[in-house]
């Protein structure tokens, strides 16, 4: 099967002229129809125009690019040219971008065919993919589970093998967390290190784009394409980009040793599910096998993370979100009476309940009375989580630790109880309120569902991070396995 | 009970950038709807703002020739409120840190003496578009052309106390914007867009009275007035018992009065907090330093060397330096005439603010577009000061050059032949003639009416049609006569 072969196989392959890139589309494009009634992790389909693309690429016109033909999928937040860009809301469900992101940009210019839009939790808010405006998206290891979210359509694709890679963004723990859940390998960077022109914003000073693949190889092919300065995103940062495959390639077997990884011990504290303890404990045991220093650290903050991230998202998606008023594009209610009643009614009806919740949450924190209780305060409690890794990164050269507390739960099991959904994050929001690169690697399974081991590293060092957990997949198989009817 | 009045101005200054503040659309004035709002401006999905340099040098500009603090950093905020003309359902402005603040400006009352007024704050923010209600049947329509346009608002303290204070503060501003480069200052256009906070209170009084802010006064004249009504109508409502609401309030220029637009129970809560899209703005001294190198030579500095580099009055150089357009057509008359600059300087001021400006006026024309050049009126300066015209035919020159008869006063004079005789010869066959043909007013002054020899040199004048040198008429007719 042609999807066995990592990224580079696959580029190596269609450079080579070995596979063509028609034929690569064309087998993704029939497990994309065979699949994804099922799982649901496409809203928009790209058929004709991927194998266009293809056909273009085979006639050589990207020959060159690091990608060229290689297949991926778009989470339906990043704007793509000619192409519905819904950001799984029935407020843009009409709503058809005019310009590509620059990641969609970048992606394209290194060559790859793009297959889709995916699904995903409506503006990225939600833990389980089930607050899109086009339906829940099905775990394909146990199609009653969630994907985790938001980018839960990504990472479903790419766990069935509808696509080798695709595109994802986190914010408090959105690409993390449902790579953790599908059993595939996720890295979010360094908040900067990825442009958010044409990202829909849900949280601007915690968005960043990421990306999922089989493998950290495969991931760091990816990020490749993606990253680096863009003049269009001014908090996007100018720093040279390091060539993180052959990072991959020179540190050979043992990047590992003598490596200081921090556990800390907040992560490992009560909440975090004893079958997913034993899968992470065996995880680092890996990593200790190879040579890491394995050391216990704390990030005595961790606890103010959930509070801390329900203040300042909201605040800022509550912002972000104001240009969805029915004047310009997207939903308008029918027969609007006036003004008062236009913006009432397109926002009341446009925006699914989540999406309202925490609009009304951010206007509350930010209005006048509230703002320096809770915004100010919030800003204060962030730089304490911040520091708390800049402390421990003095100490150790990457953190290891549980993506959540328990694997994957079951679809509707938590849709309205929104504060055990918020808690599903409360390992992956310190990062985010950070800014810090992290990954989720798959670590093993319980009760069939698989579990994710989260690696953190200081500011801008992915390379650090797809060391190690390329590193630890040279060693274990769990990022290989398939699921069952999916292989 | 005598009233005093309390005035501070809000001045929306659009700063004359090619591109606007956070997105490359141009921002020039009049185009067709909406052909000048990017993606940005009309807050697609996913798009973000990116600061325009050129704006924070001009604010930089701006906050040291009003002697302000430059502030090293300054923080864009997101204003919120809903309306369809603000794409994003905020405006970019900054709130708790404005790159410039604690500044001041200072002017001359009417009665001649001098006040300094106090600006609060300057900061920078995007403008809004326009909603047009006229051209649609029931319906609005947006035109997001201006969305995105840099502003300066610029808030001054609570310093005023007159109207005419407050226009000659706000006019003040309008020149030092304009000789800054950073404004065109075109109020019809909307470039310069003054906001009046107005109170009143009882003499001696330290407390403020509740104000009110009255918006759309586009001409000083306008502002004039609104504040006279608005002063007016204050004084009536507590003298009849009743109290000022706080609110805004919208003059008519066509009624001439203020109307209430909303009060502050419908003010909106805008929730502002920094923007996350936009690093905070850091200025350091090395910029600041650059900036200040690039300060032109300020109203007030050219003023008072005008008054000792061309020995003007005061009035006068305040006049002409009032504009840096005109200040500069003088500068280049005045070297036009050559020679020294204290002599010529009187002269030129007066053609300038005299002829001048009174043809400019009646065409309708500023100084930029005078059909006299500073070269042409320097010319012809330099012909009455060496006695090759007489200054009434100086006026003649200057029409014809108006008109454009002539490339040059030398060239008009050659080919209408208004050069000055100064030769006595000639002189004297005038004067004889004169003489000869007035017997009876020759007679009248030799009996001791002296005043007739004006009549006679008139007649001399008219004969030579006026060309003849007027002195030297005078002082030959008044020997002949003494003959």
């Amino acid at each position: 099967m042609s999807d066995e072969r990592s990224i580079r196989q696959l580029a190596g392959d269609l450079a080579a002229k070995k596979l063509s890139a028609v034929e690569l589309t064309d087998h993704f494009l029939k497990r994309i129809a065979a699949h994804d009634e099922r799982l649901n992790t496409l809203i928009s389909h790209s058929e004709s125009t991927a194998r266009e693309r293809a056909a273009a690429i085979d006639a050589g016109t990207d020959a060159g690019t690091p990608l060229a033909g290689v297949p991926i999928a778009h989470k339906d937040i990043f704007c793509t040219r000619g192409v519905r860009t819904s950001c799984g809301s029935r407020m843009l469900d009409n709503f058809v971008a005019p310009y590509d992101a620059t990641v969609v940009e970048r992606l394209a210019a290194a060559g790859t065919v793009s297959l889709g839009k995916t699904n995903m939790d409506e503006f990225a808010m939600g833990s389980s993919n089930e607050t899109s405006f086009y339906g829940a998206v099905r775990n394909p290891w146990h199609t009653d589970y969630v994907p985790g979210g938001s980018s839960g359509g990504s990472a479903a694709a790419v766990a069935a093998g509808l696509v080798p890679a695709a595109t994802g963004s986190d914010t408090g723990g959105s690409i993390r967390q449902p790579a953790a859940f599908c059993g595939v390998t996720g890295i979010k960077p360094t908040y900067g290190r990825v442009s958010r022109y044409g990202m829909i914003a849900f949280a601007s000073s915690l968005d960043q784009g990421g990306c999922f693949a089989r493998s950290a190889e495969d991931c760091a092919a990816v990020l490749q394409a993606m990253a680096g300065f863009d003049e269009r995103d001014s908090t996007s940062v100018e720093r040279a980009v390091p060539d993180y495959s052959a990072a991959l390639d020179a540190q050979g077997d043992d990047f590992l040793k003598g490596m200081k990884v921090g556990l800390p011990k907040e992560y490992f504290a009560e909440g975090l599910d004893d079958a997913s303890r034993q899968v992470i404990n065996a995880a680092i045991a890996e990593f200790e096998a190879r040579g890491a220093e394995i050391v216990e650290i704390t990030l005595p903050h961790t606890d103010l993370a959930v509070s801390t991230y329900y203040v300042l998202a909201p605040a800022e998606a509550s912002s972000n979100l104001a240009r969805f008023d029915g004047v310009r594009y997207g939903y308008r209610c029918d027969n609007p009476v006036d003004l008062e009643d236009l913006y009432t009614r397109s926002r009341g009806e446009g925006f699914g309940r989540e999406v309202q919740r925490r609009i009304m949450v951010g206007a509350y924190v930010l209005s006048a009375g509230y703002y320096d209780a809770y915004y100010l305060k919030a800003q204060k409690t962030r730089r304490l989580i911040a520091r708390d890794f800049s402390d421990a990164f003095d100490k150790v050269d990457l953190i290891a630790a549980p993506v959540t507390q328990a694997p994957a739960f079951k679809l509707g099991e938590k849709l309205d109880d929104p504060v055990s959904m918020y808690l599903n994050d409360v390992y992956t929001l310190p990062a985010s309120l950070a800014g810090l690169p992290g990954m989720s690697v798959p670590a093993g399974f319980v009760d069939g569902l698989p579990v994710g081991l989260q690696l953190l590293a200081p500011w801008f060092e992915e390379s650090r991070l797809l060391g190690a957990a390329h590193a630890y997949q040279q060693s274990t198989d769990w990022h290989s396995k398939r699921p069952a009817g999916f292989e | 009970m005598a009233w005093e009045t309390v005035i501070g101005l809000e001045v929306h200054i659009q700063l004359a950038t090619q591109s606007k503040i956070f997105s490359t659309a141009p921002t020039a004035y009049g185009a067709e709807p909406n052909t000048q709002a990017s993606a940005v401006d009309i807050a697609l999905p996913g798009v973000l703002p990116v600061i325009n340099g050129q704006v924070i040098r001009m604010a930089t500009l701006f906050g040291l020739a009003i002697d302000a603090d430059i502030a090293p950093k300054s923080v864009f905020a997101r204003k919120h409120y809903f309306y369809p003309d603000l794409p994003k359902g905020y405006q970019i402005s900054q709130f708790e840190l404005p790159i410039v603040a604690d500044g001041h400006l200072d002017i001359v009352l009417p009665d001649g003496t001098e006040k300094r007024v106090g600006i609060t704050r300057a900061h920078l923010e995007e403008d809004a578009g326009k909603s047009l209600h006229e051209a649609f049947d029931r319906d609005t329509g947006i035109d997001l052309n201006r969305a995105g346009t840099p502003l300066v608002e610029c808030v001054s303290e609570p310093d005023m106390r007159s109207a005419a204070e407050a226009v000659a503060y706000a006019r003040k501003l309008h020149a030092l914007v304009q000789y800054l480069g950073i404004c065109d200052g075109n109020m019809q256009e909307g470039s310069f867009r003054v906001d009046a906070n107005v109170s009143v209170r009882p003499g001696g009084s330290t407390e403020f009275g509740t104000r009110t802010e009255t918006k759309n006064v586009n001409s000083f004249r306008f502002l004039e007035k609104a504040i006279e009504f608005e002063v007016e109508r204050q004084i009536d409502v507590l003298e009849s018992g009743g109290t000022i609401v706080q609110e805004t309030r919208l003059y008519d220029p066509d009624a001439d009065e203020t109307r209430s637009m909303r009060s502050k129970e419908e003010a909106h809560d805008y929730r502002y907090f920094p923007d996350p899209d936009l690093l905070p703005v850091v200025i350091d001294e090395e910029f600041v330093a650059a900036a200040r190198a690039d300060l032109p030579e300020l109203p007030d500095a050219k003023r008072e060397r005008f008054m000792a580099e061309y020995a003007l009055g005061r009035e006068d150089a305040a006049a002409l330096t009032n504009s840096r357009a005109l200040a500069n057509y003088f500068e280049a008359t005045v070297a036009a005439v050559g020679g020294d600059a204290a002599t010529h300087g009187k002269p030129a001021a007066n053609w300038i603010m005299g002829d001048l400006s009174g043809a400019l006026n009646r065409e309708g024309l500023t100084i930029a577009q005078s059909p006299v050049s500073a070269e042409q009126l320097g010319g012809l300066i330099a012909r009455v000061a060496d006695n090759t015209i007489s200054g009434k035919i100086g006026k003649d020159v200057f029409e014809a050059l108006f008109k454009g008869e002539g490339e040059s006063a030398d060239a008009i004079i050659e080919a209408k032949g208004l050069k000055q005789i100064t030769d006595s010869g000639e002189i004297e066959g005038f004067v004889d003639q004169v003489i000869a043909d007035n017997p009876d007013q020759v007679e009248q002054y030799r009996e001791g009416k002296t005043k007739v020899i004006g009549f006679l040199v008139g007649q001399v004048m008219k004969a030579s049609k006026g060309k003849a040198n007027p002195k030297e008429v005078n002082q030959m007719m008044a020997a002949k006569l003494a003959e």
